[in-house]
């Protein structure tokens, strides 16, 4: 393996489909109208000297190290800002370039320090590069002039130094900061020779408005932005292109390594979800890997009271399957199931619900997309036919109208919101439905031209709402619901959204947004041009959850924005691999590819491959499978890398079920709180140590490429195979290349997806088969999946979880940009110092009332339980509404939310708590019971030596 | 709402079901509870709703009641798969 150096155009590429031909140092050249002759002059490999420019950014024009002559031309134009022009004859390289680039290039060294054999970049510094390139000899200005070598550096970030003595001052930070992640951080502080990059007023880069996304060390084209991991270590010496495990983006990475040590992960310029940007979770927070919280050994142990056993692998596995065998034959095949998660590849979770509905026997399979983005599974399912998103990022380009709903992309797609916003600079119109004041509604650049702060809860009534405007102000785009939808149903549906009670005044009164505001939101999206739809798990978690998923397709349908780009219906997926769990048949009731179990054709599929008779009936659903533990039919569960206990909704009830399971199995990388109830642990491996493929919100199947030995010794689908070996239900991969080749044979939509097709395409967004060999991009082009489009009509029905004079506020949840999901892994890594704790929001006037300070411990308290935290009063919520995070187990949000959930598929409403809050002085008797728990349940046997 | 796959519970689930399709024709809204409940109800869940029914289906609306008269009873196997 090498190390994979990207070549860099100096200038972004042109989108222009006209040719233009032209000679660059004799040779003729073929390229698209506006391109920069720099980039031109890279497409034939000849490498002008830059340094201001870079291919990721616009071209800047500062240096004056580009300088080439024009025939016919007077003087030395800068390549990186001229464009091309037919006929055009280029030189490079002549005696007067070569002088002017030296002196060019002696100004920047006389302000340089000469540290060039200890400098953290050292083989890989674009000044030290280029002053090679132009044969620069001697610095004839010297160190005697005023300089900067005595600057502080700045290492507030935990991941990268700012030195400034080495800075050039060729702005490519500050651009990048602005045109690839648009945070708008940094900026020129002084003038001339005394200008500095400074991150917000002088500030350092961790108290300033950074979100560490390091696009800005990226760019910098000395070491003077660099990564603390290569100043500690050193440069890599080979490198792989690798999927992000944390978000739904799905960003592709160079993982570079000096041998199995990872120095340090670079977003990939070709990865096709990214395009070379990352956040900071991707970019730097993969310290977990190494942490020394990881257990590296198997363990078990006889009841949860007492320490952890190390065992072998042979007793554990041989442990856990004659367990599951004894528990079946007890109380019967259906008493045991299993939980796959979204953190795991395809082909791990295509196991694991193979090892349940083979070698189990049943179908009690699950994943905790069930308590995410289940109902957009059976909304997009119902409507269009497809349990997925219609579009690929780069139709964002695109968008003439963004509407977004119960999402933060900012917070937890971050990436993908770098895109968003670079089209809303561009002029894109923004329509936000959401509670709380996401920084969308207002940041650098920026602003909604429609904030609808809607009451938790009431999701359906305002779309319903805007579909009334639609359907009543004649803004429905007939021609596409006559060709492309089912008349019929369309006339009942409109009839229904046409009624008194779905008017924006009615709802109003409900929604608590004006009626004004839906109206001008409903005509925006109905007549802005390209309208796309975004929208999270703030859809989704609701007890109406499936229900709004069909009201936001409804809107597209009623538009005919479908089927081509610029538009669509896009779900955020929260965890990376959230549409890979779901397409890889991990829910009770289908098989992969969303076909369900009791279709006798696809059963036979899988009973021909898997040579055993398989159950036609549907499984039992996390909450199912809860329900039935406590009731004593459910004994036995096997979950992989899924923290049940943490994540799933009224933690008191999950702990309930937990403890009266007879053989609980965790696999994972940490003693997570499921393992607390957990008769055996099975250590997990990160995605750095193992192959595999993970599938991003686009359907984008992007490679999962092992750069290190598992530190516990095997992959995760290989733990799996040995478990359903012991269950007695043989499983032979030698590689999972051969479990994607068992899924693209049984699977019609993946049938083209290969190993080999990976390699070569780089990743591919499924369907992916004969009639789409390169993948599908954008869906529903011609007819849809389903053929007719389908409206549903969506009555508001309100949540039965209602304020009152006991529980008087609304709580609702969220995340924020730099942990991930439960934080087992963030939190151990260095992104605890931009959040140590999760805070209760609460508005101020709401706070006043209580007594409530910012900072205060405060208790919240719903019917399901009570839990503490600190306040922090904002007035990003509304008044009656309170919003928290998740990320802490110690705080354990979920203690408070209810197991109200989706009428279509049990995803939990964890959206709408109805709570009170009240000043406290710390810990509830219920968070020192569960730490003391805990702490007992973690510990671990010393492991006795056995006398020779 | 009781913690369990008792009646209770699923009769509230059920209804919950109910209360979507409620708004469409009677034939399409009974035909799709019913649908529903056999997609994606494990079969325990669902004998245990139907004898709810046979023993008076108390607290089930109406439109949910005539859903579940639809229903069959299935026998499940109890038997261990492993012997
Ligand atoms: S890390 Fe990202 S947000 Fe921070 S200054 Fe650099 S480009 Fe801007
Ligand atoms: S910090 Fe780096 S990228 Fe920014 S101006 Fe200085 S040298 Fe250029
Ligand atoms: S967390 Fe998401 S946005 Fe951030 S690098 Fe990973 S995939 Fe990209
Ligand atoms: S690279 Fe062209 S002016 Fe700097």
């Amino acid at each position: 393996m090498s190390l994979i150096t990207e070549i860099d155009y100096g200038t972004p590429a042109s989108r222009s489909d006209k040719t233009v031909t032209l000679t660059i140092d004799g040779m003729e050249v073929h390229v698209p109208e506006g391109t920069s002759i720099m980039r031109a002059a890279m497409e034939v490999g000849t490498k002008i000297p830059k340094l201001c420019a870079t291919d990721m950014l616009e071209s800047f024009g500062s240096c004056r190290l580009c300088l080439v002559e024009i025939q016919g031309r007077a003087g030395t134009p800068a390549s990186c800002t001229t464009p091309v022009a037919p006929g055009m004859v280029v030189h490079t390289q002549t005696e007067r370039l070569k002088a002017l680039r030296k002196g060019v290039m002696e100004l920047y060294i006389s302000d340089h320090p000469l540290d060039c054999l200890t400098c953290a970049v050292n083989g890989n510094c674009e000044l030290q590069t280029e002053a090679g390139n132009v044969g620069l000899r001697d610095a004839r200005y010297g160190y005697a002039g005023a300089n900067h070598l005595a600057d502080k550096k700045d290492e507030s970030n935990p991941y990268f130094t700012y030195d400034p003595a080495k800075c050039i001052v060729c702005n490519r930070c500050i651009r990048a900061c602005e045109e690839v992640q648009g945070t708008f951080a940094l900026t020129i502080d002084g003038r001339g020779f005394g200008s500095r990059v400074s991150a917000g007023q002088m500030e350092s880069f961790f108290e300033s408005e950074c979100v560490s996304c390091g696009a800005c060390v990226q760019a910098c084209p000395t070491a003077t932005l660099v990564e603390k991991s290569v100043i500690d270590i050193g440069q890599a010496e080979h490198s792989a292109v690798t999927t992000c495990a944390y978000c739904g983006v799905g960003c592709s990475f160079k993982a570079e390594m000096r041998g199995e040590e990872l120095i340090r992960m670079v977003p990939y310029k070709d990865g096709k979800a990214n395009h070379g940007h990352s956040c900071v979770k991707g970019r730097f927070a993969w310290g977990y890997a190494t942490h020394r919280d990881r257990i590296l050994k198997p363990m078990i142990r006889a009841k949860v009271s007492d320490p952890w056993r190390e065992v072998s692998w042979d007793e554990a596995i041989g442990h856990a399957a004659s367990e599951f065998k004894r528990i079946q034959a007890a109380h019967g095949k259906n008493s045991v199931g299993g939980i796959t998660s979204s953190r795991c590849t395809n082909e791990e979770t295509y196991l694991v619900q193979k090892l349940v509905r083979a070698g189990f026997g049943n179908n009690n399979v699950d994943t905790c997309a069930r308590v995410c983005h289940s109902p957009t599974g059976y909304g997009l399912g119902t409507a269009f036919g497809t349990s997925a998103g219609t579009q690929d990022f780069d139709s964002v380009d695109e968008t003439d109208v963004v509407l977004i709903i119960g999402a933060n992309p900012t917070d937890a797609h971050p990436v993908f919101a770098s895109r968003m916003k670079k089209r809303l600079r561009e002029g894109a119109k923004l329509i936000i439905l959401d509670p709380r004041r996401i920084d969308l509604v207002r940041m650098p650049h920026v602003a909604a031209d429609y904030h609808l702060p809607l009451q938790p809860g009431t999701n359906v009534a305002v779309l319903t709402a805007l579909a009334h405007v639609l359907v009543t102000e004649g803004l429905v785009n007939e021609a596409f619901v006559r060709e492309r939808c089912d008349w019929q149903e369309f006339q009942d549906w409109a009839e229904f959204v046409s009624k008194p009670r779905n008017s924006p005044e009615e709802v109003a009164k409900v929604a608590g947004v004006p009626a004004d505001t839906i109206r001008k939101a409903a005509r925006l999206y109905a007549t802005g041009g390209n309208a796309a739809i975004y929208y999270g798990l703030g859809v989704t978690e609701h007890s109406q959850g499936s229900t709004t998923v069909l009201a936001i397709a409804n809107l597209a349908l009623a538009t005919g924005n479908l089927g081509r780009r610029g538009v669509g219906v896009n779900p955020l997926r929260g965890q990376n691999n959230v549409q890979g769990a779901c397409d890889m048949g991990s829910f009770p009731h289908e098989f992969s590819g969303y076909r369900h179990v009791s279709n006798d054709a696809v059963r036979s599929i899988f009973e021909k491959a898997w040579g055993v008779a398989l159950d036609k009936e549907p499984g039992l659903r996390i909450p199912n499978m809860f329900d039935a533990a406590v009731e004593g039919t459910f004994r036995g569960i096997y979950v992989q890398g899924e923290d049940i206990l943490q994540s799933d909704p009224d933690t008191t009830h999950v702990a309930r079920s937990l403890a009266a399971m007879e053989c609980v199995v965790v696999q994972d990388l940490f003693l997570n709180e499921t393992a607390n109830y957990a008769h055996v642990f099975l250590p997990g491996c990160t995605f750095l140590e193992k192959d595999g493929t993970f599938t991003n919100a686009e359907r984008r199947i992007g490679r999962v490429r092992k750069v290190m030995s598992p530190k516990n010794g095997f992959g995760d689908w290989e733990i799996t195979m040995a478990l359903s070996n012991a269950m007695g239900f043989p499983m032979n991969y030698a590689h999972p290349s051969e479990i994607m080749d068992e899924i693209a044979a049984t699977t019609p939509t993946f049938a083209g997806v290969s190993y080999a097709k990976l390699d070569e395409a780089g990743s591919v967004q499924w369907p992916c088969n004969e009639s789409a060999p390169e993948g599908t991009p954008i869906m529903h082009i011609d007819a849809f999946a389903r053929g007719k489009g389908k409206f549903v009509v969506t009555e508001y029905v309100a949540t039965d979880e209602r304020t009152g004079a006991r529980f008087p506020l609304l709580l609702t949840t969220g995340r924020i940009l730099s942990h991930y999901n439960v934080g087992a892994q963030t939190r151990r890594t260095a992104n605890v110092a931009w959040h140590e704790e999760d805070r209760l929001e609460i508005h101020p006037h709401d706070a006043e009332q209580r007594g409530v300070r910012d900072g205060d411990w405060v208790k919240v308290s719903s019917r399901a339980g009570e839990t503490t935290l600190r306040a922090l009063v904002t007035d990003r919520v509304a008044t009656g509404v309170v919003y928290t995070t998740f990320h802490h187990p110690s705080t354990q949000a979920n203690v408070v939310t209810t197991d109200f959930s989706d009428w279509a598929t049990n995803c939990p409403e964890y959206k709408v708590t109805a709570v009170q809050t009240s000043r406290s002085n710390g810990p509830t008797g219920w968070q020192e019971r569960y730490r003391e728990q805990a702490e007992q349940s973690r510990r671990i046997a010393e492991t006795v030596e056995a006398a020779e | 709402m009781s913690h369990d796959n008792s009646p209770k519970k699923l009769v509230y689930m059920a209804n919950q079901i109910g209360k979507f399709f409620a708004p469409q024709k009677h034939e399409t809204a009974v035909a799709g509870i019913a649908n529903h409940l056999t997609k994606f109800w494990d079969p325990s869940m669902r004998t245990k709703i139907v004898r709810h029914l046979s023993d008076g289906g108390e607290g089930l609306d109406p439109l949910v009641r005539e859903a579940v008269q639809t229903l069959r009873v299935e026998q499940s196997d109890d038997a261990g798969y492993f012997g």
